[in-house]
């Protein structure tokens, strides 16, 4: 498997093919949540479902994109580091859709409603501070910036581990009862992090 | 089917009923499963006849009843409530049901009654979510009022709901409405009414107090501590007008019930 994968990136159309799995792939959630809705299939409060939905997804793709290195590393993945960028990316997607989500579907726009979810709920707080922080992770993704900002692109960009934990906190905060789900998600997460600690540590 | 019930006009609300697909398929039963959809996936199979009732505590007449002798010579009436999730989200639900208080009567309460705990059938071989290792709430659900707010008219026992017995995903067989407070406090598939001079613990409460205390009244004023109670979505919500709507003092029902409270700081007793 690693072999043909590393082989497949060879030839000019089998990166192309790789890069089309994962690009049209990563577009599969949004496109079958969009399908429910239509269909009407969402139950009573389907604002809150497609919120949900889009939230996990992009948590979802964050964690994906912190798998990366250790993937590269442990598994000998080393063709899955191209795609990096573009899991990211998605992981900025699928947030920017989760808050246009909660805007429009749960809060109406209603500048009153919005005023006061920003300001007094920390959960959302956090959320938001959370999305505010990978935009400029996202601009600066590409590889002229890489150029331009050279040593300090690492520093930036060294803020998504702050952020997947302002995430978790923010997934963790809404919990009502049932922590099973946000344990797995931090367990996970532990895990990517605490690799790295001990990649620099050993 | 259940025997034909009469409308309480007077205790009814004339708002536009939310549909019986999700009265049905949208609740909170976290016996059957953190998911708004588990209960009616999961709950199906939960065997509510026979059931039987333990009436106990400060009452004359004490004892285990089943529940046809309970529902014999009961009136049932439709009535037509709001109910506000704690979440933040609304219902208009017509309930078929009775006066909790025609039921303490008949146990005649005695006079050191101060208040009435509820328990919900505890099964874990029936209610998968009981067998979850990773709930914060301790089995079996318990809840409570004070006497005089289970007195009050407006509070009922339900059997039914849209003219038909209750679906067990709605708390089937039995289950109390209460429709002043939030949604959590009107407890599902009762087993045990017991009276008691001591205000009785309750499963929000024991699992976070700073959150959700034993009154539990629709208070648009005082805030969830995670979130705003001060308006709420009247489901089903559609996408792009979402039913946004303002929340009332005791969801509406403050004329009936706001005198229960007086002097009260409804602040400190959330």
């Amino acid at each position: 498997m690693v072999l043909s994968m590393t082989a497949l990136h060879r030839s000019t159309a089998g990166r192309w093919l790789v890069w089309s799995c994962l690009f049209f792939g990563s577009l599969i959630p949004l496109g079958w949540i969009t399908w429910e809705a239509v269909q009407q299939r969402l139950g009573a409060d389907p604002a809150q479902v497609i919120v949900t939905f889009l939230g996990i997804w992009a948590l979802r793709y964050l964690w994906i994109t912190l798998s990366v290195t250790p993937a590269r590393r442990l598994l000998g993945f080393g063709w899955l580091q191209r795609y990096r960028r573009m899991l990211g990316l998605y992981a900025l997607f699928y947030a920017s859709l989760h808050l246009l989500a909660v805007a429009t579907f749960i809060l109406g726009w209603r500048p009153d409603l919005l005023l006061r979810e920003l300001t007094e709920r920390p959960y959302i707080i956090v959320g938001f501070t959370a999305w505010l922080l990978l935009i400029p992770l996202g601009i600066t993704s590409t590889r002229g910036w890489q150029r331009r900002l050279g040593k300090r692109w690492k520093t930036l960009h060294w803020l998504v581990y702050p952020i997947s934990l302002l995430v978790l906190l923010h997934f963790a905060w809404l919990i009502r009862a049932g922590y099973l789900e946000v344990l797995i998600y931090a367990l996970v997460l532990a895990f990517l992090l605490g690799y790295r600690l001990y990649l620099k540590w050993r | 089917k259940l025997r034909a019930a009469t409308r309480a006009d007077g205790l009814s609300t004339d708002e536009k009923l939310t549909p019986y697909e999700h009265v049905t398929g949208y609740n909170n039963f976290y016996e059957f499963g953190l998911g708004k959809d588990d209960p009616r996936a999961r709950a199906q199979n939960l065997k509510t006849d026979p059931w039987s009732v333990e009436i106990s505590g400060e009452v004359h007449k004490p004892g285990t009843y089943q529940l046809e002798d309970i529902l014999k010579g009961v009136d049932l009436e439709e009535r037509i409530y709001r109910l506000r999730c704690v979440e933040a989200w609304s219902m208009v639900i017509p309930w078929v049901g009775f006066p909790l208080a025609e039921l303490l009567k008949r146990f005649e309460p005695k006079g050191n009654a101060r208040y009435v705990a509820f328990t919900t059938l505890h099964d874990p071989e029936q209610m998968p979510g009981q067998r979850s290792r990773f709930g914060t709430i301790d089995w079996p659900y318990v809840e409570g009022l004070r006497m005089d707010e289970a007195m009050h008219p407006l509070t009922l026992l339900a059997v039914g709901v849209y003219g038909d017995a209750l679906p067990p995903q709605n708390g089937a067989p039995l289950r109390l409405v209460v429709p002043w407070k939030y949604g959590f406090k009107s407890i599902k598939s009762i087993v045990r009414i017991h009276l008691t001079e001591q205000m009785p613990p309750t499963s929000w409460n024991r699992t976070a107090p700073q959150e959700y205390g034993f009154y539990a009244n629709v208070n648009p004023a005082v805030d969830h501590p995670r979130w705003s109670q001060s308006t709420e979505r009247r489901l089903p919500s559609s996408l792009f007008s979402p039913n946004i709507i303002d929340t009332q003092p005791f969801n509406g029902y403050g004329e009936q019930v706001a005198q229960l409270y007086s002097g009260m700081d409804l602040r400190k007793w959330y």
